[in-house]
C-alpha cells in the first residue's frame, strides 16, 4: 500500500514537471510570437501611413483636376456647378419599357 | 523558590553576642536580594533585544535582496498584456473636415559621419557630392579629415539617395531614423497648415515641432502621445479649399493685384471651410522667413489672418445695423446727405453727389460716406465703441493659427468725433478679413455672434450681438446691395447673394493715402434668405483694365471673384441653388 502510494506520488510529480516545463517553453514561444507580431503591426503601420500619404498625393485636387483635363475627350468631366441641381419636375419619368416583339413566329 | 529570610535568627543572635549590628546583616541580605532580581530583568531585557534584532535584520535583508533582484533584472515590457489606449510616438495626422489628408508623416533617414571610421574621405566627399549636388566636395574634405568625430550630412534623404550612399561602401557613413512631415497636397492650405521642422535631434529620432499656422498653434496636442492615432480634424474642406484658392489665383492674375486672400466661414458656428492667402508657398519646403521687402510681400504672410487693412464701405453694415438695432433710424428713415459733411477742418464727401437725402437703406446701397457718418453721429462714439467690441473687432480673433493670434486690429488711440465718423465707413480702423468675416457672420446670420475656428465641430457661442429683425433688415439691404447697388456682379443664380463691396485707398506711409493703390473688398453671406455661408474676398492694389480706363473699385475687382467663387464652391458645398419651378402652368398676374 505504501509502495503503491509513493509510486502515484513519484509519476504525479513527474507529469506535473513535464507539464510545467511544456507549459514555460510554450509560454516563451507564444511571448516571441508576439513580439514578432508586434514588429509586424509597426512595419504595417508605416506601410499603411506611406500608402495613406501616396494615396492623397495621388488625389490631390491638383492632380485631379490636370487629369480630368487631360481625359476630356474620353470622360468628358465637367466641374459641378449650379446648372447641374435641377427641380424634381424636371426629370423625365423613365421611358416605359418597349414591349418584348417576338421575332420568331409561333407556330401554333 | 526558597525565600532566605532578612533576619535569620541564628546570625542575629550571634551578631547581638559580639556587639555588631544586625541591622546591618538585614541590609546585606536585602541587597543580595536585590542583586539577584536584577539579573533576572537584564537577561529578559537582553533576550528581547536580540529578537527584535532578528527581526529587523530579516526585514532589512528582504528588502535588500528586493532591491539587488530589481537591480539585476533586465527592463521588460508586459508583452503580453493587450493595450488599450496606444502610445504613438509620432506627430499625429491633420485632415480636412471629410478625412482626406492635409499633413502626415513619412518615415525616412537622414545621413550622418563617423570621421574617425572612414576609410577614405577623399573618395567619401567626392561621391557624396555627386549624391548631392548642394554639398561642397573640398569642404566636406575637411570636415572628414579634421577633429571632428560627428557630422550631420543631410537631415532628410530621399530612399533612392540612401541607396546611393550605401554604395559608396563606407564604414564611417551611416543612417538613422527619420519621421519627416508630409503635406501631400503642396500648396493647398499652406497658410493654415504652416509648417514643422525639426526640434531636438539625435542620432536615432528628432523631435518634430511646427513652426507656423495650426501646426504651431495645435503643438501640444499634436504631439501628445496619448492620443494614439486620432488625427486632428480641421473644418477645412479640401475640395472647397482647392476651388478657393483655384479661382482666387484665376482672379488675382486677371485684376493684376499683388495679392489676395478669402475667407469662407459657416455662418452659424464660425467653422472656417477655406481660408487662401496668395501669394502662398509649399509648406514642404518653406522659404525662409527673411526676406528682402516688406513682410507683406512675403508669401509667408497670412493676409487672411495677419494682415490688418482699412477694409473701407465694408464696415458701413456696422453703422446701419446699430442704427436699426437701436431703433434710432428706422429702414425708410431720410437721412441728411448734403455734402460735403464739415467737421472741423475736416470735410467729408461722397464718390458722387447722392441728393439731398437717402433712406437708411438706400445709404448702404448707394454707400454714401455722409449718410453713414450722420448715422454714426446719431449713434454716438461710446455706443460705436460698445458694438464694434461686441463684434470682436477691438482684439485679435481667437482662431487656432500662430499668426491669427498676435495681429491686433489698429484702433484709434484717442476716439474723437472724427473717428467716430471715419470709422462708420471704414477709414481709421484696420481690420484681418477674418474679423470682417466674423463680424458679417454675427450680423446677419440671425444676430448671434460668430467666432471663428478651424477646428471642426464648433459650437455657436450663443451671445446675442443683433435682434432677430435686424439682421432680416441687414439682409434685406445687403441683398438689394446685389440686386441693385455697387455689388451688381456678385449676382449668382439660385444663391441670393448678399453682401456690401468696399474700396479703400491704401495709407501712405508717411500719412495720407495714395490715390492708385487699393484694397478691394467684397464681404457677404449666401443664400440671403437664411445664409448658410459667409465670404469676404479681398484683393491687394487691382487694376480692372479690360475698359478704356483702368477701373479699381470693388465692384470691377473683387467682386466678380467673389460671384465666381460662390458658383464653384457652393454646388460642391452641397448648396442646391434654388431654382423656380418650371412650367408651373396658371396664369401671372401682370402689374402695369
Amino acid at each position: 500500500m505504501k509502495t503503491l502510494f509513493y509510486l502515484v506520488t513519484a509519476s504525479a510529480v513527474l507529469a506535473l514537471a513535464v507539464w510545467a516545463y511544456r507549459q514555460n517553453y510554450e509560454t516563451q514561444a507564444r511571448l516571441k510570437d508576439v513580439d514578432g507580431m508586434h514588429v509586424e503591426i509597426a512595419s504595417l503601420r508605416g506601410r499603411a501611413s506611406m500608402l495613406r500619404a501616396e494615396w492623397a498625393y495621388l488625389n490631390k485636387p491638383e492632380r485631379l483636376e490636370h487629369l480630368a483635363t487631360q481625359n476630356f475627350d474620353r470622360l468628358r468631366l465637367l466641374e459641378l456647378g449650379p446648372g447641374n441641381f435641377r427641380h424634381i419636375d424636371q426629370i423625365p419619368y423613365p421611358a416605359p419599357p418597349a414591349l418584348a416583339v417576338s421575332l420568331e413566329g409561333g407556330d401554333e | 523558590m526558597t525565600r532566605i529570610p532578612l533576619r535569620p535568627l541564628a546570625r542575629i543572635l550571634a551578631a547581638r553576642q559580639t556587639g555588631e549590628n544586625p541591622d546591618e546583616i538585614e541590609r546585606d541580605n536585602l541587597a543580595a536580594r536585590h542583586e539577584v532580581g536584577r539579573d533576572g530583568l537584564r537577561e529578559r531585557a537582553e533576550g528581547r533585544l536580540l529578537a527584535l534584532g532578528l527581526v529587523f535584520l530579516v526585514a532589512f535583508v528582504t528588502v535588500g535582496a528586493k532591491m539587488a533582484l530589481l537591480a539585476m533584472s533586465d527592463p521588460a515590457e508586459p508583452k503580453a498584456a493587450a493595450s488599450g489606449t496606444q502610445i504613438v510616438a509620432a506627430r499625429a495626422d491633420i485632415t480636412d473636415r471629410n478625412g482626406r489628408i492635409l499633413a502626415t508623416n513619412l518615415s525616412t533617414h537622414s545621413v550622418y559621419a563617423q570621421p574617425q571610421h572612414l576609410v577614405s574621405p577623399d573618395v567619401a566627399a567626392r561621391e557624396l557630392a555627386r549624391i548631392f549636388p548642394s554639398l561642397d566636395e573640398d569642404r566636406l574634405y575637411r570636415q572628414f579629415t579634421g577633429s571632428r568625430k560627428f557630422l550631420w550630412i543631410r537631415r532628410r534623404i530621399s530612399p533612392e539617395q540612401q541607396d546611393a550612399v550605401q554604395d559608396i561602401g563606407e564604414p564611417g557613413l551611416l543612417f538613422g531614423p527619420r519621421e519627416m512631415r508630409l503635406y501631400p497636397n503642396g500648396r493647398l492650405a499652406a497658410h493654415v497648415l504652416g509648417g514643422a521642422s525639426f526640434g531636438r535631434e539625435g542620432v536615432s529620432a528628432a523631435e518634430l515641432v511646427g513652426v507656423a499656422g495650426v501646426e504651431r498653434a495645435l503643438d501640444d496636442e499634436l504631439r501628445d502621445p496619448g492620443r494614439g492615432d486620432v488625427p486632428l480634424i480641421l473644418s477645412l474642406d479640401l475640395t472647397v479649399q482647392a476651388v478657393v484658392e483655384h479661382v482666387l489665383e484665376g482672379g488675382m492674375r486677371v485684376m493684376n493685384a499683388k495679392g489676395a486672400t478669402a475667407v469662407l466661414m459657416d455662418a452659424g458656428n464660425g467653422e472656417i471651410l477655406s481660408l487662401v492667402s496668395l501669394p502662398d508657398f509649399d509648406p514642404n519646403d518653406r522659404p525662409s522667413q527673411v526676406a528682402a521687402g516688406k513682410p507683406s510681400d512675403n508669401p509667408l504672410f497670412n493676409r487672411a489672418a495677419q494682415g490688418v487693412y482699412e477694409l473701407g464701405s465694408t464696415f458701413k453694415v456696422f453703422a446701419a445695423a446699430q442704427g436699426l438695432d437701436e431703433q434710432l433710424v428706422a429702414r425708410d428713415t431720410l437721412i441728411d446727405t448734403k455734402g460735403p459733411l464739415k467737421w472741423g477742418r475736416y470735410s467729408i464727401r461722397d464718390f458722387r453727389n447722392y441728393g439731398p437725402t437717402l433712406s437708411v437703406e438706400d445709404v448702404v446701397v448707394k454707400s454714401s460716406n455722409i449718410g453713414t457718418a450722420r448715422i454714426a453721429m446719431m449713434i454716438g462714439k461710446e455706443r460705436q465703441k460698445a458694438f464694434l467690441e461686441r463684434l470682436g473687432l477691438f482684439a485679435p480673433v481667437p482662431l487656432e493659427l500662430a499668426e491669427a493670434r498676435t495681429a491686433q486690429p489698429l484702433v484709434p488711440r484717442n476716439w474723437s468725433g472724427i473717428h467716430t465718423i471715419t470709422v462708420s465707413y471704414g477709414h481709421g480702423i484696420s481690420v484681418s478679413p477674418l474679423h470682417l468675416a466674423a463680424a458679417y457672420a454675427s450680423i446677419l446670420n440671425g444676430g448671434m455672434k460668430v467666432v471663428p475656428t478651424l477646428l471642426k465641430g464648433a459650437e455657436p457661442a450663443g451671445e446675442r450681438v443683433v435682434s432677430v429683425e435686424t439682421s432680416r433688415h441687414m439682409r434685406e439691404i445687403l441683398r438689394l446691395v446685389v440686386t441693385r447697388g455697387t455689388a451688381r456682379q456678385a449676382e449668382v443664380a439660385g444663391y441670393h447673394v448678399a453682401g456690401k463691396t468696399g474700396t479703400a485707398d491704401k495709407p501712405k506711409r508717411g500719412g495720407g493715402y495714395h490715390d492708385d493703390r487699393v484694397i478691394a473688398t467684397f464681404a457677404g453671406v449666401f443664400p440671403a434668405n437664411d445664409p448658410r455661408y459667409a465670404l469676404v474676398v479681398v484683393l491687394d492694389e487691382p487694376v480692372e483694365t479690360s475698359g478704356p480706363e483702368p477701373r479699381r473699385t470693388a465692384g470691377w475687382t473683387a467682386v466678380p471673384v467673389a460671384a465666381e467663387i460662390i458658383r464653384r464652391a457652393a454646388p460642391i458645398l452641397g448648396l442646391a441653388p434654388d431654382i423656380e419651378s418650371p412650367g408651373k402652368p396658371g396664369v401671372e398676374l401682370a402689374q402695369f
